[in-house]
């Protein structure tokens, strides 16, 4: 096994890609993401992010989903 | 019986339930068009059967106001067509899982499967309808592919036995069902889909966007000052006016219904921005001076909505929003604003919290000039020279900017962060287009025309009975002390609770200097909102809010009007 990488959505640079690991939230949190496809176990790609803490866009399975970026800071993801 | 439309956000209900009721409803490329529900009927054998559009939802488990419209409509419908984009079907059939569970039949049309095909995605209805266990049929609604099939098959749709299940278990099962019936090949980014990645990156998104709003603008000028210029003017000046003098001459050129319907002459002729009849003024400003615009700016409005732009304008001006305490989706309402602001403060449901909606719908009433404000500010500022009317537009844009900042922290509760689906660009489908325009022109006319006549012939009325010269002097130390216009100004501030439009033909014969006009419309746009707006606001809101609003809109115009009057 190769070493990977635990960081949380911000962390990664643009056009990288990763596995969802796990989202550190209360359960609104996780329903929320949940439901536009961020699951444990998918894999996300980030698209660009804005600067000055702003939004992170992530390619999701088809869709692309804008993420504030404190949300997006409680995602951690196994990156390549 | 009744039939509900659900699905995720975005994925063509609105043009679904065009298709099967024949009812027109607005329909747009961004999650969260539909806010409310509306309603349609269409015959299902010899039976007429109720159709329900209901908001978009990812999950039965509310995040939403609309969401929360859409879970509680569930427990009042018969049947669910469940309407799921056949390009992002895994994520889609979450929602379709949980509907499942419940003990309602439901139907499945994979909607959108036009694009499957070129985004490499291949679906096996058969196995699919086999795994779900209710009928499946691949659907195009734009064009109206496969809906004729999948009405047929309503019948067949029953009850589900799904047991209810944890959030994890049916993410697992949607896994297996998505590694049985679909494969996907790979294809090559479109150039479409580079501009969409561009799009949302700053370094290239900012500048884009700084275009787009641009050419909005100008486009949307353009085309307003080319149809009042060669259009509706012409029409005005040449035939309506000669006819419009017969009749002033029929009537006598005076007396009661002459200066009801004419109004006054100037120099033996009609001025339609002041003669101030019923058939004068009373038509020329929602036909000769708002509909050019309404025209032109819902034209672009439709075009950028179904492109599907606004979703990446929220997150370009995130940031700022956020001093607003807001997100960047509320960037979408604020844009309906510009149009009217009804629809807009309709909008704000997209907004998770109450705090949100209290701030954008306040935000909206007090500093984003409706079509009607625009068409006053252009026609009464616009003749004194353009730097008037953008410092009308720049003192409303710093208005909305510092009223944000304060209410962020002037208001009590909490704004959650930006978390939307932000949809493919698609080529725009000009039937689409104009439909949606139509709709948006017709329901201006329909609801403008009849207040504006019925404005100016109570205001004739009124003149005659002296009842605004009472009020004019009541409340001339605030009008001429702070605003510094003159005091039948009031008259235009009163009317404009009505329309803002009806002002044009108010202000126009008080032969304003270019200062006291540029107070006049920024007061006039700040001060209460139209009657229509009002009314929304209060539903919205509670009386509670809007009551608070009315405080923060009186306030604020008072502070505006009187700095503008002792700078300018």
């Amino acid at each position: 096994m190769k070493d990977k990488r635990q960081i949380t959505v911000p962390q990664m640079q643009p056009g990288q890609s990763g596995r969802v690991i796990q989202i550190l939230g209360g359960h609104s949190l996780v329903n929320r993401l949940n439901s536009l496809g961020i699951i444990p176990g998918k894999r996300i790609t980030k698209v660009s992010a804005m600067f000055m803490r702003g939004p992170v866009t992530l390619q999701v399975g088809r869709a692309q989903v804008a993420i504030g970026f404190g949300m997006a800071g409680r995602i951690m993801v196994e990156v390549d | 019986m009744r039939i509900l439309l659900m699905g995720n956000p975005n994925v063509g209900k609105s043009v679904f339930f065009s298709r099967i009721t024949g009812v027109k409803v607005i329909a747009s490329n961004y999650p969260g068009t539909t806010v409310g529900f509306t309603k349609g009927s269409m015959k299902l054998g010899s039976e007429e059967v109720e159709v329900i559009d209901v908001p978009g939802t990812y999950t039965l488990e509310p995040t939403s106001k609309a969401e929360e419209v859409a879970s509680q409509m569930l427990q009042d419908g018969d049947l669910v067509i469940d309407i799921v984009d056949a390009t992002n079907l895994e994520r889609n059939l979450y929602l379709t899982q949980e509907l499942l569970e419940r003990q309602i039949p439901v139907i499945v049309a994979l909607n959108i499967w036009d694009e499957t095909k070129h985004k490499g995605i291949s679906i096996d209805v058969a196995k699919l309808e086999e795994r779900l266990g209710v009928p499946v049929l691949p659907t195009v609604a734009v064009t109206g592919q496969g809906i004729k099939e999948l009405v047929d098959r309503i019948p067949e749709a029953i009850p589900p036995t799904l047991p209810q299940r944890t959030r994890d278990e049916r993410w697992a099962a949607i896994g297996e069902i998505i590694e049985y019936v679909q494969t996907i090949t790979h294809h090559h980014h479109t150039w479409l889909e580079r501009l969409q990645d561009a799009s949302v990156k700053p370094m290239t998104g900012l500048p884009i966007a700084a275009v787009v709003l641009a050419a909005s603008f100008f486009v949307i000028r353009f085309i307003g000052e080319g149809l009042i210029g060669y259009v509706m003017e012409p029409l005005f000046e040449k035939l309506w006016a000669p006819l419009m003098m017969k009749l002033s001459v029929a009537l006598g050129s005076s007396g009661f219904w002459h200066d009801m319907l004419i109004g006054n002459l100037f120099d033996g002729e009609i001025d339609f921005f002041q003669s101030m009849g019923v058939l004068t003024t009373g038509l020329f400003i929602p036909l000769g001076a708002v509909l050019p615009y309404i025209l032109s700016f819902y034209l672009i409005l439709g075009l950028l909505e179904d492109v599907g732009y606004l979703p990446r304008l929220a997150v370009l001006l995130d940031n700022l929003m956020h001093r607003m305490g807001l997100h960047g989706y509320a960037i979408i309402p604020t844009m309906l604003g510009l149009g009217c602001a009804v629809p807009a403060i309709m909008a704000t449901r997209i907004l998770e919290s109450r705090r949100e909606r209290f701030i954008a719908a306040t935000l909206i009433s007090i500093a984003i000039p409706c079509a009607a404000s625009q068409a006053m500010i252009i026609g009464l500022v616009g003749a004194e020279g353009m730097q008037y009317v953008a410092m009308v537009y720049g003192t409303l844009f710093v208005v909305w900017l510092v009223l944000g900042l304060i209410l962020n922290r002037a208001v009590r509760g909490f704004s959650p962060e930006l978390l939307i689906e932000i949809p493919p660009y698609r080529r725009p489908s000009w039937r689409a287009v104009l439909t949606k325009l139509w709709m948006r022109v017709y329901g201006f006319l329909r609801e403008a025309l009849p207040i504006i006549l019925l404005a100016i012939f109570a205001i004739g009325i009124l003149y005659n009975l002296g009842v605004f010269d009472a009020i004019a002097n009541f409340t001339a130390p605030v009008v001429s002390g702070l605003f510094g216009l003159p005091k039948e100004g009031v008259v235009a501030i009163v009317v404009g609770f009505l329309r803002k439009d009806v002002a044009i033909g108010l202000l126009s014969p008080l032969s304003l200097s270019a200062a006291q006009l540029v107070v006049g419309t920024v007061v006039l746009t700040m001060f209460l909102p139209c009657i229509a707006a009002f009314v929304v606001l209060a539903r919205e809101l509670g009386i509670k809010g809007l009551l608070m609003a009315i405080g923060i809109m009186l306030a604020a115009t008072v502070i505006v009007g009187g700095l503008l009057n002792l700078i300018l």
